[in-house]
This record gives C-alpha cells, structure tokens and sequence, in this order.
C-alpha cells in the first residue's frame, strides 16, 4: 500500500508528461512551418490542399489511422508498418507535432462529398465492370490487381476515378510490367515479383509463375508506368462512375 | 623413442595450434603469412587485399558452401573477423565476442556483455569486428567501453570505459592493434558529440593519447566553427582506419559534423569534419590533415577505410593514400604531406563543378538542403559507404562498390539536447528515380574507370581483391567473385539474406576459405571435392 501514493505520483507525472509531447502547437509560426514541411514531405501523396491523391484525403476530423494527436503524431514519426506510408524519422519532435498540427487544421477545410450510390457501385463493380475477375474484397475475386479490402482508407476519390478512367495516370512503384524474351525467342509479359542482378521472378497476365536466369534472356523490358487494367471512361456513364467510386470509397478497413 | 615421438605427433587433434600468440611484428608483416587475417583490412595499408591465389579465375566457379554459422539475433551482422592460426575471432550484435573453429565453425568460446537497454545509436545495434595482439581479442562495445578478452577463454581482462554512452557516444567499429597500443574510434555523429580517436596500452587498458577531431578554443581550426558550434560538431571516427609501420602513422578518417544536415548553424569549414588524419601512432599528434567536403550539409562522412598505395603514376614512384569518398569524388593523395594529386567523380555528382588544385570541392548553388527538399546526387549514402573498397597490386586497379542513387536532402531544427538525435533534417527518397549500383574498377592514381559490372540494385557491402585474380562482392543477398581484370562474372551464390559487410578470406589445413556475413549468418565458402 505503501506504493500506491508513488505510483499513482509517478501516474500522474508520465500522463503529464505524455499529454506534453503529445500538444500540439497552435501558434501560427508552427503552423506555417508544419505547412512547409508538409509540402515537402507528404504533398507528393496527400496532395498539396491534403484533398490525396495516393495517400488519402487528410480533409477529414477523424483519421483512420490517426484518432487522436498522439496517434498522429506517431503516424508521422514512425509510418504506418505494411503501407506506403513512411515515417519521418528526419524530423525533430518537434516537427512531427507542427506537421500534425497543420494535418489537424486541413480537417477544418470542409472536403468535397463524394456523389453517388455505394450500392448501385457495388452492384456495378461485380456486374458490368467485371472488377472482381481481377481485384479481390475481402477475400474474394482475382489476383491480378491490387486488393481493394480497404481502398477506401488508402486513396482519394480523384485518385480511384483517375485510376478508372487512365490507370496509366500514376501506376504505384511497387508494380512493375515486364516483359521478357528469352533466347529461344519465348516471350512473357507479366507483374514483376523479384529480380536481383542474376534473375528475375514475375507472374505473367494468367496467373502462371516464371523465373529466368538474365544469362537466359536476350531483352529485358521493364515497362514503368504500364498498367494492364483497361481504361473503362467509355465503359460507364459519369453517373455509373459516380456510383462505382462511391462503393470503392467506402471500402474500409474492419474495425 | 624417435617413432614414439612421430606417434605422439600423429595422435595430436590435426587442428592442434601453436601456442596463441600475435606480437605486432606478424601483423606488421602479415603479408608473410597471407593464410591468416590479422587485422580488420587484412594488413595494415587497409587495401584489402590477399596475396592467397588457390581460389583463381580458373577455379571460382567451384567454390561451394563449406560450413555456415548461425546467429541467433535480429540485429545485422556486419562482423569483419580475424583469421589467426585456425581460430576466427567474430562479432555478433549487438553484445557477443566469439571464437570459431576457421574450418568447421565449432565454437570455442563465446563472450557476452550485458548492454543498457537505453544505448544512443543512429543506425542499429551493430559491430563490425575485433583487434587481436598478444594472447588477446580487443572488442569495442556499443555501450561505449574498450574491452580486452584473452585469446584463448574469451575471459575479461580488463575493460575500460571510452566515453559515456548516455550523451551519444557508442562503438560500432574494429578496433586496430598497433605496436603495444590499441587505437579505437567512436561513433555519435548524429548525437551532436565532440569527436575522437583514442590510443590505450594493450596491457592494461590506460589510455595513452586522445585526438579530438574538432580543436578546442584557442587551437588551430576552432576558428572554423561558428560560436560554440564546435562543443557539439560531432566529427566521429567510426570506421577502422589505416596504418603506415615505415613511418609509425594513423590515418584515419572522420564523419559528419553535426547537425548532418543543418550548417546554418555551425557556419564555417567545420574541422576536422569528414577529413582524412595522419597521426603519429606514439602520441597522437597530428601530421596532417586534408578536408574532402567542407561543412558538409549532406551527412557525407569520410570515415570510410583508406587504402595506402605504392605505385608509379605518371612516370613518378608515390606513395598514395586514397579513397572512394561518400561526396561522389574519388580521391588520390600524397601520404607523406596529405597533398591533393588527383581527384574526379566516380559516381553522379550534383553538388560540386569539381576539385580545385587543392582538391577543395567547388560548391554549386543551390544544393544545400531546405525545408521543402532539395534534389541532389548522391544520396546521403553516398557514392559509396563504410563498407571495404579495395585495392589490388596486381592489376594496380582500386574497386569500389557504388551506388547510383539521388535524394531529396531536408533541412529542419536543430536543437542540441543531450543523449538525443541532432540531426537538422534529413533526407527523402526520389520517386523519379531507378537507383542502382556496380563494381567499378578505377585507375589509381587518377580514378578513371576502367570497367564496370552494373548492379541491379546499390550495394550496402564490401570488396575484397585477392592475388587469384579475383574480386569478392556482395549485392543484396548475393554474393559473387569478378575477374579482377576484366570485370566479368565467374560465380555467384545467393545467400537468402541481406549483406552487409566485408568478405575475407584465409587458409586452414592448406585449404583456402572465403567468408562473408550475410543474413543472420556467416557463410564460408571453399572449393569442391575436386581438390580446388
């Protein structure tokens, strides 16, 4: 019992402390030096008003992966683990918490609604779309593409409907096209799995997997920025593809 | 009693050694016994490079895994060991000292330190090799303290604290044994410490001289640091260094003057920052000293391993000191005087319009960093890192293992705070760029290539030339042999981990091995069944 005092003192002196590191500053020379970092650091992504792009849209109050400050500021030090998020180590403390405060003031910006019906999207995505004969949901649908589980918590609107409509306008850096011709004149079109300076692993367009020596290979053809998905802008109507983004956006991670 | 004694002989274990002993004179002349590795870089001149040719062009494709030796830790194995009659002395990270049958990976013994759990480190919880002199193993522990073990039981003999780990300081690097002094440097560039290399009596672990690698108030070059900058410069020698047993000198290189990538607030040259030292070994006063980045902004240390090089350039006998530094520029100095000779980029370089004819760099505008990122190659990796270049007499090439490779450099605060990071910014990845790496083989005395083998990713490891012709090297998980003439492949061999350190080599029982750490492992490597 003799403890319980210290502890509870030591209690209250860590959640001070804790609460100290984790305040964010509201003075607005931090603010514009959080806004110039951001720029810097995270506008590639995020895009430059925080409305996304590749990463989600920061012009929300609650961030998924952020639902309180100290939260966020340990989203901006360390990344998110198994994402395309990184951290920052190269900032201060200090600079994690101006960044996170200029994140905070973007949720204040009211954020374009997202027209259309998840619904009628969900109903396109396995129907006229045929989305699911590549792209898996929970489990579900091809291996081709990307997962879209939780898309939603990763992409913006503008990001997913230029996607659709030029998946070519910015194909992410993990996917690589290749194609190969190999000496006897064979030819492999695929998605790059691994390749180190003696060979080179992909997965061609049917699922197949391959793997080539280089001193096997007569051309090498690494086609950065191609996509194998089809533009569907002629596909859907503008209110087809409101719908289907709709559906997308709403694809969340389980909580 | 003559065929008694033949017995006797016969019934010895083969492995059997001569009574532990390595005075300096053996790694003074290690080159007379080349199947053994007694120091760090091989030999004294740090070129790397052995004189042992049983594994040749004509026979590498043959070599084969001989034994591999697990560790059983998550840190990176960057250990460079010491191969001495039989016996390997290693590392393991972040806490083990160990010895190791050189032909079947048997442990002898194994020392561990117990570390804090609040150690100050940059870059990992790392270590890359040991010193051996006398009948004992010096270790430098991350913890910051100079520990020496005998040889023969790994038992502590004394230890003696370095500097205190709790402001920045820590130890990452081989030890160097040299006459009865073992020479040590520290890492903390990026803790905002004052710099040092230090000399202690093997035998009883005082401390014989420390250099500070920034001068104090009122001596020469304090001056080239704004207000009290320098208490804080960093100026770390992390890296092994080189050593000269004609003239009885250290050289030794520095890193980065902290804050990496602030300068705004340590204006000035910032000595002896990412410089090349020639120090008298008996008292550590200094000979000379040459600057290749001054106030460098992009945390490009020159604490690399330099290589020390006899040979002919242009017609004229010299005695070089030289290196392919982290700015992008490869360098050739007069050892003697530290005099510029020559100097050209051996990767992409953005930052300079070249060398001056004192070999100071040309600085371009606009290539500090800012807040918002500015682009500029090379990456804060460098052209190249700490990692082994190497130097073969044979072919007179130097090789190093480069990486391609861009950054956007970031300036931000830079607060001093005590035992925490004091970086000023830091560096961000170029999207738009594919980097990727090679084996470059440079003339020596000018640094113009001569060949390349492209890599398909930059390396993070070392070289290593032999007189068989051969250059050993590492790119991600593979590890492979190159004609050292002409650069082609002549084996590889796909290790499942990721290497991040030097290869050696050595011989036991008349067999010639080749080991390098890769993975959680070492692997060692010797020719097949067909008598390589």
């Amino acid at each position: 019992m003799r403890l319980l005092p210290l502890l509870l003192f030591c209690f209250a002196v860590w959640a001070g402390e804790s609460k100290e590191k984790t305040k964010l500053p509201s003075r607005r020379s931090d603010l514009e030096r959080g806004e110039k970092l951001y720029q810097g650091h995270c506008a590639l992504c995020h895009g430059t008003r925080g409305d996304g792009g590749r990463g989600p849209s920061l012009l929300r109050r609650r961030l998924t992966r952020a639902s309180d400050d100290a939260a966020l500021v340990k989203v901006i030090e360390e990344g998110i683990n198994g994402t395309e998020m990184p951290g920052a180590s190269q900032m201060s403390p200090r600079e994690h918490r101006q960044v996170a405060a200029y994140v905070r003031s973007l949720s204040r910006v009211p954020a374009t609604p997202v027209p259309g019906d998840p619904k009628r999207g969900e109903q396109l995505y396995l129907g006229k779309g045929e989305c699911a004969g590549c792209h898996a949901i929970n489990g579900k649908g091809g291996t081709l593409g990307p997962e879209l589980s939780d898309v939603g918590d990763r992409r913006s609107s503008a990001y997913l409907r230029a996607s659709i409509t030029d998946p070519e306008a910015d194909v992410p850096r993990s996917f690589l096209q290749v194609r190969v011709v190999a000496k006897s004149g064979r030819t492999i079109t695929g998605e790059r799995l691994n390749e180190d300076s003696f060979s080179i692993q992909l997965r061609d367009y049917s699922g197949n997997l391959h793997s080539f020596l280089k001193q096997d290979l007569a051309e090498i053809h690494r086609d950065r920025g191609k996509s194998p998905m089809p533009s569907y802008k002629d596909k859907f109507t503008g209110t087809e593809l409101d719908d289907l983004i709709a559906y997308l956006v709403s694809l969340r991670e389980a909580k | 009693m003559k065929n008694l004694a033949l017995l006797l002989a016969l019934a010895l274990p083969l492995t059997e050694q001569r009574p532990f002993d390595v005075p300096y004179e053996r790694i003074r002349d290690a080159d007379k016994e080349p199947g053994n590795w007694l120091t760090y870089s091989g030999s004294y001149n740090g070129q790397r490079y052995s004189l042992l040719d049983q594994i040749n062009t004509s026979n590498a494709h043959r070599l084969r895994v001989a034994w591999v030796h697990q560790v059983h830790e998550t840190d990176t194995v960057e250990t460079s060991p010491v191969a001495v009659d039989g016996i390997l002395y290693i590392t393991e990270p972040p806490d083990k000292v160990m010895a190791l049958d050189a032909r079947t990976g048997r442990s002898y013994w194994t020392y561990r330190r117990e570390l804090p759990k609040d150690l100050r480190l940059c870059c990992g919880r790392v270590n890359r090799g040991v010193a051996v002199l006398g009948d004992a193993v010096y270790y430098a522990s991350l913890d910051a303290y100079l520990i020496a073990l005998d040889a023969r039981t790994g038992r502590l003999r004394w230890q003696t604290r370095i500097a205190d780990y709790k402001v920045g300081h820590s130890s990452t690097g081989a030890p160097l044994a040299v006459k009865d002094k073992i020479i040590t440097g520290v890492a903390g560039g990026e803790f905002g410490i004052r710099g040092f290399l230090d000399a202690y009596d093997a035998k009883t672990g005082r401390r014989v001289w420390r250099f500070y690698t920034i001068p104090a108030k009122g001596e020469p070059g304090n001056e080239t640091w704004a207000g009290d900058s320098w208490k804080t410069g960093s100026a770390p020698t992390w890296v092994t260094g080189a050593y000269e047993p004609e003239t009885n000198t250290v050289y030794w290189g520095t890193g980065n003057p902290g804050p990496d990538w602030n300068g705004d607030v340590r204006q000035g040259d910032n000595l002896y920052s990412d410089t090349m030292l020639a120090l008298d070994a008996d008292t550590g006063q200094k000979r000379w000293h040459f600057q290749y980045t001054p106030h460098d902004e992009h945390d490009w240390d020159s604490a690399q391993t330099p290589s020390l090089v006899d040979t002919v350039v242009g017609g004229q006998p010299r005695k070089l000191i030289v290196l392919a530094n982290r700015n992008g520029f490869y360098y050739a100095l007069d050892r003697t005087t530290g005099g510029f000779l020559a100097g050209q980029p051996y990767v992409k370089q953005t930052w300079a319009s070249g060398l001056d004819e004192a070999g100071r760099p040309t600085r371009l505008p606009n290539t500090a960093p800012s807040v918002e990122g500015t682009l500029v190659w090379p990456s804060l990796s460098g052209g190249s890192n700490w990692y082994s270049s190497t130097y073969s007499p044979k072919t007179n090439l130097y090789y190093v293992n480069v990486k391609e490779m861009s950054a956007y450099y970031h300036q931000g605060d830079a607060e001093y705070k005590a035992g925490t990071l004091f970086n000023g910014g830091g560096q961000r990845e170029n999207p738009n760029e594919e980097p990727y790496g090679a084996v470059r083989a440079l003339d020596v005395g000018s640094g113009t290539l001569r060949w390349e083998y492209r890599l398909q990713v930059p390396s993070h490891a070392g070289l290593m030339s032999t007189a068989g012709g051969l250059v050993f090297g590492s790119n991600g998980s593979s590890f492979f042999a190159l004609d050292a003439e002409k650069g082609g492949l002549l084996w590889r061999f796909e290790t499942g981990g990721g290497i991040v350190a030097n290869p050696i080599t050595y011989m036991a029982e008349g067999k010639q091995y080749v080991l390098i750490a890769a993975g959680h492992a070492l692997f060692v490597f010797s020719g097949d069944s067909s008598g390589l």
